[in-house]
């Protein structure tokens, strides 16, 4: 239990590392979306389910529909911009030395991890739910 | 179309006037262009959809399309203020606007619609809506019932629908209908001529109701009235019709054309008006007197020369005035009295005056007495059977006979529930709120008012439309008074018949012609039928056993790659040495060792943890070859199926050994030819150098295209992304498919 409660918060933070760096290198958002859900797991073999499903606020369902929405929403601003549907636009943001990248691509990875994340939670809480019951 | 619910969720019973300002503004805004169309003008506009296949959203306005989106929108706008009053305190009215807008909007696009292929979604659009629409109150089983198979009956006919569109693009070599009416001398030199006639035309069939596929529509009237008097009267039966109006110019000189629509919309509208006189439920009366109508349109079509075009458009305008009117006043009936059994209603006139009045315009109009719309209906039907040919006499004779049964069926509709002694089991009813009769009345006097002005409507309205229907001017008057001649001596020999055959009607059903004018029961036989097989199918491929699942997906997969690889000579050893290095050596002797206890083992867990071990070596794998993307993934999927397997253990038997020697021997083999199968093709991949990898284009401009350096993510949220959105898109459906079955398990608190 000691081991859990160290590593999910680790496991979270690493997910959200690997989702923002995945443009340039390893990692992305569905890599991200299954490591939060093995977090998820985690938390519920190592405590219980009831709690593990309260670490997200929010449905499962509810996680894979914005997702949905959200990759579906970063396709529009290139079509805006009068290129073809699904087009990255990228806004380079400079901070101090380094710089951040933002562009719709991550957006739509972005929504890959949230709908990956809902799905895997859906899946491994419902069955193991059956077997608390 | 999704503001609807809402409009109800804030505006409660009084959203439908709201809404009605949608249609209304669309309804004034084309007419802005009535002048110039009844001028002989039409409009076209495009927009480019799908380039690729030739596909555009283009539109087309002419005097035919004009009328009938005018048609569609004026009747939506007075539905939807009837609703008000008939919709009022009844549950889910949120969603029941939405489907009637979907709905409103399919049938505007219908007509609208220039391209073929867009005209054909907006017409699979109307069946479902209407699907949605007549199975509004789910909680019946009925109306799922009656749902379900006029969707299966139209649905059936749009694919017959499609297969003629295509064949007659193809013999026209064209998308747009405006071009493939100029190009009718190539259609009829192209073999797919007649095939593409007939499929249009079932197609037509069986949505306009034409025998034998009329027998879903009596069925549909279990949809609330207002759904009844707007789809399934006004407009969308009249789909059909509309379609083979619009085509008539390209289609109407093949020799197949005239003998096909005469025969099914005579046998129709004879069959029909037959029945109409024998059903007591009031809807039902008018659904078949519709059935009827919309045969003798189908009929005048197919005659195709200009008096019956001319009739049929008159016809299909009068009819939508009257035979609204009638469906809501019988709906009206129904929510004040609790009943539509004729025979258990009588003497409503006094309860009931503006209904009654109403009632009385709308029938006198469908009778076809002057001067109202429904007298100019049956006289140009008259004049056009008279001027028919060689077929003169027997055609004249089925108009009067079908004009007789109207006859009687507008005396059951407007006698029986209004006149003689007072029956009616509720206590005391009224007209009820304005919204509930006014509608139908103000149809009912535009019915007279339309018949009044006919000169002007001939050629406001009904000449533009003939002229667009016939593909060339052609003139197209409208008289009440036509001059004695033998269109007025049928009119007046009607008359007569008909108030005789009226007289008749109780003993109607005695008659029995050996023959029901149904076809519910072949339909529900056919249906039967596709379920026996369907189960035997079902039964024979998927008995439930996963095992067996695996085994047959597996050996058709070992089939497959077996004969591509060897039939195609696909097959090659690798020439180059392959230099083997020690730690690979160490991870594939793990990943071997662990596959195989995997495999060897009885205790589940113990396979499980073997699995695992297996697939952390191949993760391992991956990472050395240079896809830590992979590598990384694979870990996490792996870790995440051990969890997903432990924890569906509780739910297993004990033992795992219920199957035989056999059956182990068996399995054992299957395994071994997928994995030589597997074997083969890795093989072969490692011997064959891929032609211009495109592993370099990604690698070349990952970072100038995509702005990223990780190659696989480019890939997967930019260079694809359409592919990766259709990835999570079926994830997602596959989330909804867990829940769904994992609700479906009797959980141990009780059903949810």
């Amino acid at each position: 239990m000691t081991t859990a409660r160290l590593l999910i918060p680790l496991l979270l933070l690493f997910a959200v590392f690997l989702l923002a760096r995945g443009h340039d290198a390893p990692g992305g958002g569905f890599i991200a979306g299954l490591v939060v859900a093995t977090a998820i797991a985690l938390h519920a073999l190592a405590f219980d389910i009831k709690s593990a499903r309260a670490l997200v606020r929010v449905h499962p369902r509810i996680l894979v529909g914005t997702g949905l929405l959200i990759s579906l929403v970063s396709a529009l601003p290139g079509y805006v911009a009068g290129s073809p549907l699904m087009t990255g636009v990228w806004v380079e943001l400079s901070i101090g030395s380094g710089g951040v990248k933002l562009g719709t691509p991550l957006l739509f990875d972005l929504g890959v991890f949230l709908v990956v994340t809902g799905m895997v939670m859906i899946s491994i809480l419902w069955l193991a739910e059956e077997e608390g019951a | 179309m999704p503001i609807a619910p809402l409009t109800v969720r804030y505006f409660g019973d009084r959203a439908p006037y709201l809404l009605g300002l949608v249609p209304a503004a669309i309804a004034v805004v084309l007419a802005l262009a009535w002048q110039d169309v009844s001028a002989g003008e039409t409009f076209g506009y495009s927009l480019a959809w799908i380039p690729g296949l030739d596909i555009a959203a283009s539109w087309y306005l002419d005097g035919l399309t004009l009328t009938f989106a005018l048609l569609v929108l004026g009747m939506g706008v007075l539905v939807l203020i009837y609703s008000r009053a008939y919709m009022a305190g009844e549950k889910d009215n949120g969603k029941f606007y939405a489907f009637l807008f979907l709905f409103m909007a399919s049938m505007l696009g219908l007509a609208l619609s220039d391209n073929i292929i867009t005209m054909f979604i907006f017409w699979e659009l109307t069946s479902i809506s209407s699907y949605l629409l007549i199975g509004h109150k789910n909680t019946y089983e009925s109306s799922r019932d009656s749902a379900l198979q006029a969707l299966i009956v139209t649905g059936a006919g749009g694919l017959a629908l499609l297969a003629g569109l295509v064949a007659l693009a193809i013999a026209a070599g064209t998308w747009e209908i405006s071009e493939i009416l100029q190009r009718v001398e190539v259609i009829y030199e192209s073999p797919l001529a007649i095939p593409a006639l007939i499929l249009i035309a079932v197609g037509a069939f069986t949505k306009s109701a034409q025998a034998p596929f009329h027998f879903w529509l009596p069925n549909a009237m279990s949809a609330p009235t207002p759904v009844s008097a707007y789809l399934h009267s006004a407009t969308m039966v009249k789909a059909g019709i509309f379609l083979l109006a619009r085509l008539h110019p390209a289609l109407n000189e093949l020799w197949l054309w005239t003998p096909l629509l005469t025969t099914v919309g005579g046998v129709t509208m004879l069959g029909a008006a037959w029945q109409a006189t024998r059903e007591k439920d009031l809807k039902r009366i008018l659904a078949y007197s519709t059935v009827s109508s919309l045969g003798t349109m189908v009929f005048l079509l197919g005659l195709g020369h200009d008096s019956a075009v001319k009739a049929a458009v008159t016809l299909m305008l009068a009819h939508a005035f009257y035979k609204g009117a009638l469906f809501m006043i019988a709906g009206g009936l129904d929510r004040q009295t609790g009943t539509r059994d004729i025979s258990r209603l009588g003497g409503l006139r006094r309860a009931m005056p503006f209904t009654a009045a109403t009632a009385a315009l709308a029938a006198v109009s469908m009778a076809g007495l002057p001067p109202f719309f429904g007298y100019l209906g049956k006289e140009t039907f008259f004049a056009a059977t008279l001027s028919a040919g060689s077929l003169v006499v027997l055609l004249s004779l089925a108009a009067v006979v079908v004009s007789v049964l109207h006859f009687v069926v507008v005396g059951l509709v407007i006698f029986r529930p209004f006149t003689g002694s007072s029956t009616y089991e509720a206590k005391a009813p009224t007209d009820g709120p304005f919204t509930l009769w006014g509608p139908p009345m103000l149809l009912a006097l535009l019915g007279l008012g339309v018949g009044i002005a006919s000169p002007w409507i001939g050629s406001q309205t009904v000449g533009p439309a003939v002229n667009a229907i016939a593909g060339a001017t052609v003139k197209s008057k409208l008289e009440l008074w036509p001059g004695f001649g033998m269109v007025l001596l049928l009119s007046s020999l009607t008359f007569g018949l008909g108030a005789i055959a009226y007289k008749l009607q109780p003993n109607f059903h005695r008659v029995h012609l050996g023959w029901r004018f149904g076809g519910d029961s072949v339909f529900n036989w056919i249906i039967r039928s596709f379920l026996r097989v369907a189960v035997r199918l079902t039964m024979l491929i998927q008995n439930g056993q996963l095992s067996r699942y695996i085994s047959i997906v597996v050996l058709f997969g070992t089939v497959l790659i077996f004969s591509a690889m060897f039939t195609g000579a696909a097959f090659r050893w690798p020439g180059e040495t392959i230099v083997i290095r020690f730690h690979e050596v160490v991870i594939a002797g793990s990943v071997l060792v662990a596959s195989v206890m995997a495999a060897l083992t009885n205790s589940r867990l113990r396979a499980v943890a073997a699995l695992g071990a297996s697939g952390f070596g191949i993760s391992t794998l991956f990472v050395f070859y240079g896809a830590p993307d992979l590598g990384m993934t694979q870990i996490l999927v792996e870790t995440l199926t051990v969890i997903l397997l432990v924890s569906v253990f509780r739910f297993l038997p004990t033992t795992g050994t219920e199957t035989s020697n056999r059956v182990h021997w068996r399995d054992a083999m299957v395994a071994l030819a997928g994995g030589a199968a597997i074997s083969v093709i890795a093989l072969s991949a490692v011997a064959t150098k891929p032609v211009d990898s495109i592993t370099e284009f990604f690698r070349a401009n990952s970072k100038s295209e995509a702005n990223g350096l990780n190659v696989v993510n480019t890939i997967l949220v930019d260079f694809r992304a359409l592919d990766t959105f259709g990835e999570i898109a079926v994830l997602a459906a596959a989330a909804i498919g867990v829940i769904a079955l994992l609700r479906l398990k009797p959980s141990k608190k009780g059903p949810q």
